[in-house]
């Protein structure tokens, strides 16, 4: 992006302007996040960067509300990660295994009325979250499975399945259809091909679909908003709890935790997408 | 040799063509096995409540089932003068089944939806009607409450004779249909669902405009530096987009507060004295503010992707031929990025138009939308019918969008990151 040395000044000015409101909006993108992190180490009750902080005076700062968080008195934050965890690994396996075989149907040249089959399938995506929420919980409450972990994993595998499809297919999309015939030819039966040739091949897909699935299951709120009874609540439900009371610095613990985790992710899905574009010759 | 074509026959003696056709049949059928387990579920669990929503966004069953003598007695009142005494007496007997029931309160929160005053009268004519004398009843319980004797609360029942209706979705754009059959407007200082529409797109549309202004320099930034520096800033896009919706609002919460860093820094500067911090949470500025930076990444990636594939030549060509900058970039680069300006555009609206968590906690009373007042209808005061009914009108809506984005861009196209 260096200008070349020819460049008219008023060019150049224009040039610099750009590249400033550029980093004014990264800025603002990612600045809000690490508001959290000095403030989680906070020694006071207050959600404000202390004089004391300024000064980065170490008494100002402390692990107390990490302490909190763990071993806090009628702590809720335990119960919640472990629903969380629990409902997201389910969903996500849910969504995983009806979403890939769904999208492998899907991406077969045969596939009749792919169009509105499709439309069906992404639809959960595109419904917004309250409506989905307001009919899932409908059907819960009639089948029995308000406030049960099982409603909550139903409800999340429909959010998870459209992600799945859609970076599954993605993959198929550059998939050598040859391969899995010349697996057949050679005496394999379809089972086998699948877990042998296809699977190893559509893995960075399918396992990049599980990352969104298992992030909109762990970050899910209104859905559960609606089905959780007391027994369910997971950390979104807490959060949104904490935040609409009381806002206390352990919800920052809490949020500084779920940033290390959503870089984790990022990371992960990452790699995998520059694995995939590798498998798939896609080279930029 | 016969001029008659021969058939072309497989080893089977099959006419090839019936031959193919039946294995084509065969691989639809199997192609259509694989998606079946996810179409039916989602049939199942999730497509068929939403249809269940209609019915119950109609459904208006529970007046009329509490009141079956009632509405049989009133099928010969014309509904000009008080009814007779007849109305009176099916009505005092089907009000006796709900008290020992104990249904009359939903009766009487039913009523109330249709006219103001209901709750206080059957709340006192439950009290009194146990001590009614048999006979007479039209004068027993009009001497309970003067509005008893008033002949439009007697049309306000009337009115909710019908099993189905559709008085819900009327309610949703502040309307009602009054006694001549006529929709007319409810009074002035009443009417709040159509400033909430209002509001709800309108926010939608300039979150999708910032997001729009701020999406477009840094996705070209991103699409025309060198790999090693996008990758980096890339993370900058993708690290808010993976981060949990609910650490984002707290850290804005703490961001917009009147003590809170950005106030903290205005003062700093001294454009805004200490006493005169601004507020710029629980109103609708701290839902633009949230909501934009929210969504920003959902207008980033697909700018990006699009203005990834322009080749960098077309540009120097315009250049070359004379073209200023300016003019290259309007008439060359911008026509081209058009797609992803669409798609973008269309998420982001689609996703802020039916926004609910970050409203709902930055929001305040002025900043909240529709999704807001659905919830509130769902969990408060518990009128699923109306919360059905508007998130159907909310739910028409974002599919008219989503039919001209799969028009536009074409719902095979969304990527993902």
């Amino acid at each position: 992006m260096a200008l070349p040395k020819y460049t008219e000044p008023h060019y150049r000015i224009w040039h610099y302007t750009y590249l400033f409101i550029c980093g004014c909006v990264f800025f603002f993108l990612i600045a809000p996040l690490f508001v959290i992190f000095p403030l989680s180490f906070n020694a006071e009750e207050f959600l404000v960067i202390t004089d004391g902080m300024k000064r980065l005076d170490p008494d100002a700062f402390s692990m107390r509300w990490y302490k909190d968080m763990v071993y806090g008195t009628k702590n809720p934050w335990g119960l919640a990660a472990k629903n969380s965890f629990f409902i997201a690994i389910f969903a996500t396996i849910g969504a995983v295994i009806l979403g890939t075989v769904a999208a492998l149907g899907l991406s077969s040249r045969y596939m009749p009325y792919k169009g509105i089959i499709m439309a069906t399938l992404i639809s959960p995506m595109i419904v917004p979250l309250i409506i989905s929420g307001v009919a899932i919980f409908f059907f819960m409450a009639k089948a029995g499975l308000a406030a049960t972990h099982t409603g909550i994993i139903l409800a999340h595998i429909i959010l998870g399945t459209p992600f799945v499809v859609i970076t599954v297919t993605a993959t198929l999309s550059g998939f050598d259809h040859s391969v899995t015939r010349a697996a057949a030819s050679l005496g394999s039966n379809p089972v086998n091909t699948f877990m042998k040739i296809t699977l190893p091949l559509i893995l960075p897909g399918v396992i990049s679909g599980a990352l969104f699935a298992f992030v909109t299951s762990f970050d899910e709120v209104v859905i559960v908003l609606f089905l959780a009874g007391l027994d369910n609540t997971t950390i979104p439900i807490q959060m949104w709890t904490g935040l609409r009371e009381q806002l206390s610095p352990t919800i920052l613990s809490v949020a500084t935790c779920l940033i290390l985790l959503s870089t984790l992710v990022l990371v992960a899905a990452e790699l995998l997408r520059r694995r995939s574009e590798r498998i798939r010759g896609i080279n930029r | 040799m016969s001029s008659e074509t021969q058939k072309i026959l497989t080893t089977d003696g099959i006419p090839l063509e019936v031959s193919l056709k039946k294995v084509e049949r065969r691989n639809k059928f199997k192609a259509f096995l694989l998606v079946a387990p996810l179409l039916f579920f989602l049939l199942i669990v999730y497509i068929s409540p939403i249809f269940g929503m209609l019915f119950n966004s109609v459904d208006d069953r529970m007046v009329t089932n509490a009141l079956p003598k009632t509405y049989i007695a009133m099928e010969k009142w014309d509904g000009k003068e008080l009814p007779s005494e007849e109305v009176f007496e099916a009505f005092y007997i089907d009000f006796q089944k709900l008290m020992d029931e104990e249904r009359d309160g939903k009766l009487s929160t039913q009523l109330n939806y249709t006219k103001n005053g209901f709750k206080s009268i059957i709340k006192k004519l439950r009290r009194k009607s146990k001590s009614f004398e048999e006979g007479n009843y039209k004068e027993q319980i009009m001497a309970v409450h003067e509005r008893w004797a008033d002949v439009e609360y007697w049309r306000a029942i009337q009115r909710r004779a019908p099993a189905y209706s559709y008085s819900k979705y009327l309610k949703g754009v502040d309307m009602y249909e009054n006694e001549d059959g006529k929709f007319v407007q409810v009074e002035e200082d009443r009417r709040i669902y159509k400033k909430l529409w209002v509001r709800t797109l309108k926010i939608a549309f300039y979150v999708t405009l910032f997001c729009f202004l701020m999406a477009y320099p840094i996705a070209h930034l991103l699409a025309t530096l060198p790999m090693k520096y996008s990758n980096l800033l890339m993370i900058c896009v993708l690290l808010p987009f993976w981060t949990s919706l609910l650490v984002r609002t707290a850290s804005w919460m703490i961001l917009l507060q009147q003590q809170g860093v950005v106030n903290d820094f205005l003062v700093w500067i001294g454009f805004v004295a200490d006493d005169k911090r601004l507020e710029m949470m629980y109103n609708e500025t701290g839902t633009y503010i949230a909501m934009t930076q929210i969504l920003l990444p959902f207008m980033v990636l697909p700018l990006y992707s699009v203005m990834k594939t322009i080749s960098p030549s077309l540009v120097r060509a315009g250049k070359s031929l004379g073209g200023t900058p300016f003019i290259t970039f309007w008439k060359v680069y911008f026509p081209l990025t058009i797609p992803g300006i669409g798609a973008g555009s269309l998420l982001v609206f689609i996703l802020a138009i039916g926004y609910y968590i970050t409203p709902e906690l930055v929001g305040g009373a002025s900043g909240t939308l529709i999704s807001n007042q659905i919830a509130y209808h769902m969990k408060y005061t518990l009128d699923w019918s109306f919360a059905s009914a508007m998130g159907l009108m909310l739910l028409v809506g974002v599919l008219a969008v989503y039919w001209v984005y799969n028009k536009l861009v074409g719902i095979d196209n969304i990527k993902l990151g």
